[in-house]
Parts: structure tokens; C-alpha cells; sequence
């Protein structure tokens, strides 16, 4: 039996049964990752630590490198924190290491979650498993790509504008992001501190719920973590749509959606239609400027979050070799020339000019005013829908350097995934079948906020009577 | 309004990032490229909306002011670029 092929609940079944144990699944893992990930290289390193065995979900976890975990160096695929150590745990990580999971080891991403690709990444990037000509999507890349080559059971990733979901779809697995403040962002090196949210990388829609169940509620360490009730997300998986209405933007079906991934979405909704669901079209006016509102809100706080990396504590430190300014400020823009990438700059630059003064109320402010607008329109459909459902994204995979040069083209293919962000509502990718060329696609679905039991639900019914995510890469 | 170097060279500094004079065309084309996509947002009347700063309304968060377990001063300057007697090392600020 292979092991590592599994899914968490099929193994933790193996587990209760006695049929396996936790060092064996580990070891398992383990051993792809040595004889695969030379191809797909969706880890960064393995983890300093061995497995204690001991908790209830002695599950092999991979760990996207912007979670703080202690004693492994965490850098965000970036130059300016080579050799930060953590010296703590990330409040979702406590939880992991309280359920007993086993951390395999710190995975790929875009530098600073600046991308949708992995290619921007300082460890050069990761292969998507399906075609390793193709990027894995981004940022959560090294996480996806982990958990589609049976790398790792499961995995954490973060999800600003679509970093969970993206590559989630590209991969043909299943990504969460959960309502802002679900999930404690203690721990997480920020990006955007308002859009920011950890979710579930998952082979499937009961693995999603399970993950979920260990990494969600309340931290008062994290001001923006909500103290809500916690549901049991596995009291979700009903294989019943019947009477939940479904709500279809009309603005998502429209120029630059791919064919194919058009198609496999229309019969995703027929799946759901024949199951009893009600679908209903609906308008969401406000989202061609949903990408335009996030780059000036997701840059402008990173270009503030970013600030506190100037080489006077932790990580990367370069001291000119002659004076410029003076020695302090030298070393500043010295440091942060030499440990930031092209990409993470640009977002800087562009974050710095929407906060400077005679631009701020121009775009910063003028930002925040359609992030409203944008959140109303979705509000306004949540009065009649139980759901929202679009493709994930516009195309399936591109291939590796495609997009590079690009940067605005890059940016467009978060359109679908940028206005859960934006309105704080939980967001689903679940594969729903394959481009000619062999490549996964996924839909998405977005609910209320603290509503995930409901996409849980219709994303379960879904997978229940499909047989996409069964489907392996050959690598 | 379109970027120009200056404004490139201008931003640069404030964000404390070096950009040479081989990279200042490309950074001034790529950011004026993504500037103009976003002018798009100038087309909304947006006179009487609200601004949007969180999602989910919070507002000043406080928890009781009771001294729990931290780093060390040893732990945190593990991680130090360079530390000396107890304290995070800079170059030379005032001479």
C-alpha cells in the first residue's frame, strides 16, 4: 500500500485500525518527497525536527515558508530573511503540533506571497505535478504542488488575493480561505494585514473540513481574529444541495475566460442543478474594478508591512562599501536593494506611491471607498444566495517564465479569487475536471462570512458524485 | 498622470530601496503600466461611499494587562545580524 497516496481521513482510518501507524505514514512521505520533489522541488527544506507520535491527528503536514515555526528558517522565498530562525510558533502551528500533526518540512512560494506563479520565489521556482512545464500557481505554490504529488497529506498555505485558491485549482486539489478572522494570522509573516487569511491545502472536500476543524478560532494574540463559536466542519459533509440557491455573476462569464475552463464550470453547475439546486443569475457590477482596488490596498499595506525589514534585527544585513548618505540609511537601502526581488519592490514602489502625500486620497482612499462598493454588491447578492460560484481562475496552469516579464497579466488572473479578499467572505477551489492538454481546472465558491459549513456542504455534494479529485499526475 | 523616472527615483527613496540607473527605465515602465490600469478606479462616483478598512468591523481591541511569558533577551538576539551587551548592534548613527 502506498501510503503516501493516501488522503488524512483515509489514514487516520488506517491509524484506528491498526493497519498502519503514524512513523510509517511519515516515513512514507517522507521517501516521495526524496524520490519526487527533485522534479516538482515544492520544498524549500525538510524539517529540523522528527515526529513526537502522539495526538489525535498524526497527520504529515507541509508548511508554506511564511508561517512562523520554531527553530526552522523561515524566509518567505526571500534574500532579506535568509537565516531567520523562528524562535516561535505561529498560532496555527501550535494548534498542528497540539493535534499531534507532523511537520515534513517548510514549502515553496512567491517571494513575500507577491505572485500567483511561485516563480518570484529566491529558491527559483516550483513545477506544477500534472505538466512540470507549468507553474503550480501562486503564492501558496509549494503547498499545492506538495499535497497534488502526494509530497505531503495536507498543507497550510495563506491567501491574500487568491494564493490558496489559485493554486489550489492549477493543481487539481482542494483550497480554502476561510473568513477573515477565522483563522489566527498570529505568526504569519504579514502581506496585507486586511486581506490576509491561513487556510487548508487538501486532497479532498473531508480532508478540507478536518484541517479546518484543527487550525480555526479565536487568538487573542491576533486583534483581528473574531471570538466566534467554532462549528464541527465535518457535521457539513451532507451529499444534499436540494433548495440552496446558487448565484451565477453574469460578469464572470465573459472575455478572457478560457473556453475549456468555461465548459467544465457550466457542467459543474449542472451536476449541482441535477442535484436540486436552484441557480439564479446574478450581477456583481463592481468587480472589473476589483483588481485595480486590490493592487492599491494589498500593495499599500505591504509596503508598510514590509518596512520592518531593514536589516538592523533579524535576516539579511549589507553595508555599502562607500558612504552615500550616512552609514544607517546606507545600510537600510543596501540591505533592502540586495534582499528584495524585482516583483517585491514593485509592490512596494507601488504601495509607497499610494500612501504618499498629494496621492492618498486619489488612490488609497478612493481604494477603500470601491473595496465598499465591491463588498456591497456581494452583500446584496448573499440576501437571496446561499452561494456564489465563478471559475477559480481564467485559464488553467501557463507555463513557467510565460508571465514573468508581464506583471499586469499576472495580476489579472486573480479575478475571480481578489473580491472574497476584499469582503472578507470564505472562498472554495474544487477540481472539476481537465484542459485537453491534461491540466485541472476548479471552481470556486464563495458564502457569508463564518458560513464555510455551506461551501463545505456544496462542494462535498459535488465531489460525491464526481471522480476528479481521485485523479493522480504521473510524475 | 503618467510616472516619470523622478517620481520612480522620488518613491524609491521614501521606500528605502536603491534603484540604478540600468533598472530606472524598466521600474518606471512597469509601475506606469500598472498605474494606468488602476486609473480605472477614477471612472466610479465614490463622493458618498464609506471608506472600507477591514471587513469585518472590530473596533479598539484591549485584553487585560497581565505580564505573560515572552522571548528572552537571549532567544530574541539568537537571530541578531550582530548584538552587543544585551542589545541589537547598528552601524554608527551619530558621530
Amino acid at each position: 500500500m502506498n501510503l503516501h497516496a493516501l488522503t488524512a481521513h483515509a489514514l487516520l482510518d488506517l491509524f484506528k485500525s491498526g493497519k498502519a501507524s503514524a512513523k510509517e505514514a511519515y516515513e512514507a512521505v517522507v521517501g516521495r518527497i526524496k524520490s519526487i520533489d527533485p522534479k516538482v522541488k515544492a520544498y524549500v527544506h525538510l524539517s529540523r525536527s522528527q515526529p513526537h507520535y502522539a495526538g489525535e491527528f498524526q497527520i504529515p503536514i507541509a508548511i508554506k515558508d511564511n508561517l512562523c515555526t520554531k527553530g526552522e528558517e523561515i524566509t518567505c522565498a526571500s534574500r532579506i530573511l535568509k537565516g531567520f530562525r523562528s524562535p516561535y510558533d505561529a498560532g496555527v502551528i501550535e494548534r498542528i503540533k497540539k493535534s499531534g500533526g507532523s511537520i515534513l518540512g517548510i514549502v515553496n512560494m512567491d517571494e513575500f506571497a507577491f505572485g500567483s506563479s511561485c516563480e518570484t520565489s529566491c529558491y527559483g521556482p516550483t513545477f506544477n505535478p500534472w505538466n512540470l512545464q507549468c507553474v503550480p500557481g501562486g503564492s501558496s505554490g509549494g503547498s499545492a504542488a506538495s499535497v497534488a504529488a502526494d509530497e505531503a497529506m495536507w498543507a497550510l498555505g495563506s491567501d491574500t488575493g487568491g494564493s490558496i485558491r489559485q493554486p489550489a485549482s492549477f493543481c487539481g486539489i482542494v483550497g480554502l480561505k476561510p473568513t477573515y478572522g477565522r483563522v489566527s494570522r498570529y505568526g504569519l509573516i504579514a502581506f496585507a494585514s486586511s486581506l490576509d487569511q491561513i487556510g487548508p491545502l487538501t486532497k479532498d472536500v473531508r480532508d478540507c473540513a478536518l484541517l479546518m476543524n484543527i487550525i480555526s478560532g479565536y487568538d487573542e494574540r491576533d486583534s483581528t481574529s473574531v471570538n466566534e463559536p467554532v462549528p464541527d466542519y465535518t457535521r457539513a459533509l451532507v451529499n444534499d444541495v436540494r433548495g440552496l440557491k446558487i448565484g451565477i455573476p453574469k460578469e464572470a462569464f465573459v472575455e478572457g475566460l478560457d473556453a475549456e475552463v468555461r465548459r467544465a464550470v457550466e457542467s459543474a453547475l449542472d451536476l449541482l442543478k441535477k442535484q436540486g439546486a436552484v441557480i439564479k443569475e446574478v450581477s456583481l457590477p463592481h468587480t472589473p474594478y476589483a483588481v485595480a482596488t486590490y493592487y492599491i490596498v494589498a500593495t499599500a499595506e505591504a509596503s508598510s508591512n514590509l518596512a520592518r525589514f531593514d536589516g538592523v534585527r533579524y535576516g539579511l544585513r549589507v553595508q555599502p562599501g562607500k558612504v552615500r548618505k550616512n552609514a544607517l540609511v546606507d545600510m537600510y537601502e543596501e540591505t533592502r536593494s540586495k534582499g528584495f526581488g524585482d516583483e517585491a519592490k514593485r509592490r512596494i514602489m507601488l504601495g509607497t506611491y499610494a500612501l504618499s502625500s498629494g496621492y492618498y486620497d486619489a488612490y488609497y482612499l478612493r481604494g477603500q471607498k470601491v473595496r465598499t462598493l465591491i463588498k456591497n454588491d456581494l452583500d446584496q447578492v448573499f440576501k437571496d444566495c446561499d452561494v456564489i460560484m465563478t471559475p477559480t481562475s481564467p485559464t488553467v496552469a501557463f507555463k513557467v517564465g510565460e508571465k514573468v516579464s508581464d506583471p499586469l497579466s499576472m495580476y489579472l488572473s486573480d479575478i475571480y479569487t481578489i473580491p472574497a479578499n476584499l469582503a472578507g467572505i470564505p472562498a472554495i477551489s474544487v477540481p472539476c475536471g481537465f484542459s485537453k492538454s491534461g491540466l485541472p481546472i476548479g471552481f470556486q465558491l464563495m458564502g457569508r462570512a463564518f458560513d464555510e459549513e455551506m461551501l463545505l456542504r456544496v462542494s462535498y455534494t459535488y465531489e460525491q458524485n464526481t471522480e476528479w479529485h481521485l485523479k493522480k499526475p504521473t510524475i | 498622470m503618467p510616472i516619470t523616472k523622478e517620481d520612480v527615483k522620488y518613491i524609491a527613496a521614501l521606500a528605502r530601496i536603491d534603484v540604478p540607473e540600468d533598472k530606472l527605465e524598466g521600474m518606471t515602465k512597469s509601475l506606469g503600466g500598472i498605474v494606468q490600469y488602476v486609473e480605472k478606479l477614477q471612472e466610479l462616483d465614490v463622493a458618498d461611499v464609506k471608506p472600507t478598512s477591514h471587513a469585518v468591523p472590530v473596533g479598539n481591541v484591549l485584553r487585560p494587562d497581565i505580564i505573560k511569558p515572552s522571548l528572552t533577551n537571549q532567544e530574541a538576539l539568537a537571530i541578531a545580524v550582530e548584538a552587543k551587551d544585551g542589545c541589537f548592534k547598528v552601524p554608527l548613527v551619530i558621530e
